[in-house]
């Protein structure tokens, strides 16, 4: 800007200054990210080491959420436990119950029956939906846009409706119950999710219009975070975590559980393993999961018949055999109070949860209280790894790794 | 659920016993799962072996964990989850520690092993030698205690709030006496004591 006729005041004040000034080394400096930092998704306390705005070092600290649930459960019926599992991943809840009932069942060789089969898919993917809505948009946020957690939230909120309706509450739902699902779903809220699924794909075009091809939203996300496929293995990734590395794993395919073999879906890959990858694969699987929820509610309408074992050692009976079996009377009486009880050993049970690989290690010792029980959160997995994936990017790269690895605390801390 | 069979299983668990040399103690087989277990001491080579060998390509660690058998002398289980993505295989290997006798750990093989040992070491003060940072991971700073411990009571030892007088959380000893666990097991079948109107039945 300055000619050469007159040169700027400072350069030659600056000039003067420079024997007076000795050159020092540029200290690094450590900044606290979070807790309360509207892209820290909840309760996470990242301590960075930058080199200006260079991360070189994350150091998360975890557990602000932390509840003891494991040892809450030690201390309970198995049947007060499944509402513990609403709360963990509290964005899909009804996923995180599926495998601690599958563990259950497991346990006990219960046979669920087949419309409780597909009302569990029906609403596994919902969750499914719920999660993933809630993290493609919130990570929109992250990176600067603000619309789309407005759009996103409006669908987010009618898939509650569901849920309030199948079970009575928007978040916990405790629906999932050893040997099926509480109740059955009348027919309107059936024909109500089979519209949403006609609409919902009109909502996903928008969206596409204002995130994907979005310059600054691909600006911020392509080339970031990059997994490799190696990494995604080494790190123990599951769910969109390795399938964005391109490894086709998918729970729901490769070990299958309930009647997911029997429905067609594909599983989108991706190619680079960057955060717009996650991104895209996240997208991908809410329309999938569309598909799928269309064919459960076809299914359903053929399917009629019971949605729970009529084992009644371990299902309550039905309230109207209650007024007249005393045999009835007892069991309810008996499984309310001391709960089943669920042979001695240990179980893995795993589900593909919206996160990944959400699993439940029961150990039973042969009484109506679980004697352990771990809980596997993709999450926790996925978070430790932000030290590796952070090195060499920018600090405003922190949070847009931060959601596309699709941390939720209730899970990660427990 | 799976679509694993026992034979497969069974032929799994003599393959790994041949291979590991003296690593493990034994196996079973139960609700269509394989428990290995092996001497805590040769946790590093067994895993790498199982990582590693073409014949079993366990590539992820899924978890890691402990579990508390208090009436045992050595009274920790270390459990580790694997899973072969290009075998479609899980497997869980268990191995035996105290209180005081460290685990190797096995962050060298599964770098994701490193929280949950971290966690292991929160939840059990269970040690693992050779771990780079074992620090507490998910309980307050400065925590006492290993709260997943069998005899780490329910309610803790320390409670916080915030005083609004000294502008500030306070920490302070637990106000609550007693934590009601309720004994809802069939006096016929799990009760330790004398049924009512029944004391003098042995007598």
């Amino acid at each position: 800007m300055a000619d050469d006729m007159t040169p700027l005041p400072t350069v030659v004040s600056a000039e003067a200054d420079v024997a007076l000034v000795t050159e020092t080394k540029v200290r690094k400096f450590n900044i606290n990210f979070g807790p309360q930092h509207p892209a820290a998704h909840g309760v996470l306390r990242l301590v960075l080491e930058l080199d200006g705005e260079v991360v070189e070092r994350v150091d998360p600290h975890i557990g602000l959420l932390h509840r003891g649930t494991e040892k809450l459960i030690e201390a309970r019926t198995y049947l007060q436990n499944t509402p513990y599992f609403d709360r963990l991943d509290y964005v899909a809840p009804m996923n995180q119950e599926h495998a601690f009932v599958l563990a259950i069942e497991k346990m006990l060789g219960l046979a669920v029956p087949k419309r409780a089969q597909l009302i569990r898919v029906l609403f596994s993917e919902i969750g499914r939906i719920l999660s993933h809505l809630l993290n493609v948009t919130t990570q929109a946020m992250d990176v600067g846009a603000l619309t789309p957690p407005l759009w996103g939230f409006e669908q987010r909120e009618k898939l509650m409706v569901f849920y309030e309706r199948a079970c009575g509450a928007r978040l916990h739902a405790n629906y999932f119950r050893p040997g099926g699902v509480h109740q059955d779903l009348p027919e309107a809220l059936i024909a109500d999710i089979d519209a949403w699924c006609v609409a919902f794909p009109n909502y996903m075009r928008d969206m596409d219009d204002l995130i994907t091809g979005n310059r600054i939203f691909k600006q911020r996300n392509v080339d970031i975070g990059v997994v490799t496929r190696q990494e995604a293995l080494d790190w123990g990734f599951s769910g969109v975590m390795v399938r964005g590395s391109g490894i086709a794993w998918d729970l729901r395919r490769n070990q299958p559980y309930e009647c997911y073999d029997e429905l067609e879906f594909d599983i989108p890959l991706g190619k680079n393993g960057d955060c717009y990858d996650r991104y895209l694969c996240r997208m991908e699987e809410m329309r999938q999961s569309v598909r799928i929820m269309r064919q459960c509610v076809a299914k359903l309408a053929e399917t009629p018949g019971p949605v729970m074992t009529e084992d009644y050692k371990v299902v309550p009976p039905r309230r109207a055999d209650m007024k007249r079996s005393m045999e009835a009377l007892i069991h309810h009486f008996k499984l309310y109070t001391e709960g089943f009880h669920v042979p001695a050993g240990e179980v893995y049970a795993c589900v593909e949860a919206p996160k990944g690989e959400f699993g439940v290690f029961l150990v039973a010792d042969g009484s109506n209280k679980p004697y352990r029980c771990k809980i596997r959160a993709p999450g926790f997995h996925h978070l430790q790894s932000m030290d590796w994936m952070n090195r060499g990017h920018m600090l405003a790269d922190v949070s847009a790794i931060l959601g596309s690895l699709d941390i939720v605390f209730g899970e990660v801390d427990r | 659920m799976s679509i694993v069979t026992t034979e497969r299983l069974a032929a799994l668990a003599e393959q790994i016993t041949a291979k590991a040399a003296g690593a493990v103690t034994g196996s079973t087989i139960a609700f269509g799962e394989l428990n290995i277990e092996a001497r805590a001491d040769q946790i590093v080579p067994l895993l790498t072996l199982l990582k590693d060998d073409a014949d079993f390509q366990f590539q992820q660690l899924i978890e890691l964990c402990g579990v508390d058998y208090p009436e045992r002398p050595l009274r920790f289980d270390v459990v580790y989850l694997l899973l072969s993505l290009t075998k479609n295989l899980r497997l869980r290997i268990k191995v035996q520690t105290d209180e005081d006798t460290a685990v190797p750990s096995v962050t060298g093989v599964y770098p994701n092993a490193d929280w949950c040992e971290r966690e292991t070491f929160d939840m059990y003060g269970v040690f693992f030698s050779g771990h780079p940072d074992l620090r507490r991971i998910l309980t307050d700073y400065g925590f006492h205690g290993h709260p997943l411990r069998k005899d780490f009571p329910m309610t803790g030892y320390v409670e916080v709030r915030y005083d609004d007088s000294l502008k500030r959380v306070v920490y302070e000893p637990v106000k609550i006496t007693e934590y009601r666990a309720f004994d809802f097991l069939s006096p016929w079948e799990g009760a330790q004591y004398a049924l009512p109107g029944d004391e003098k039945a042995k007598v």
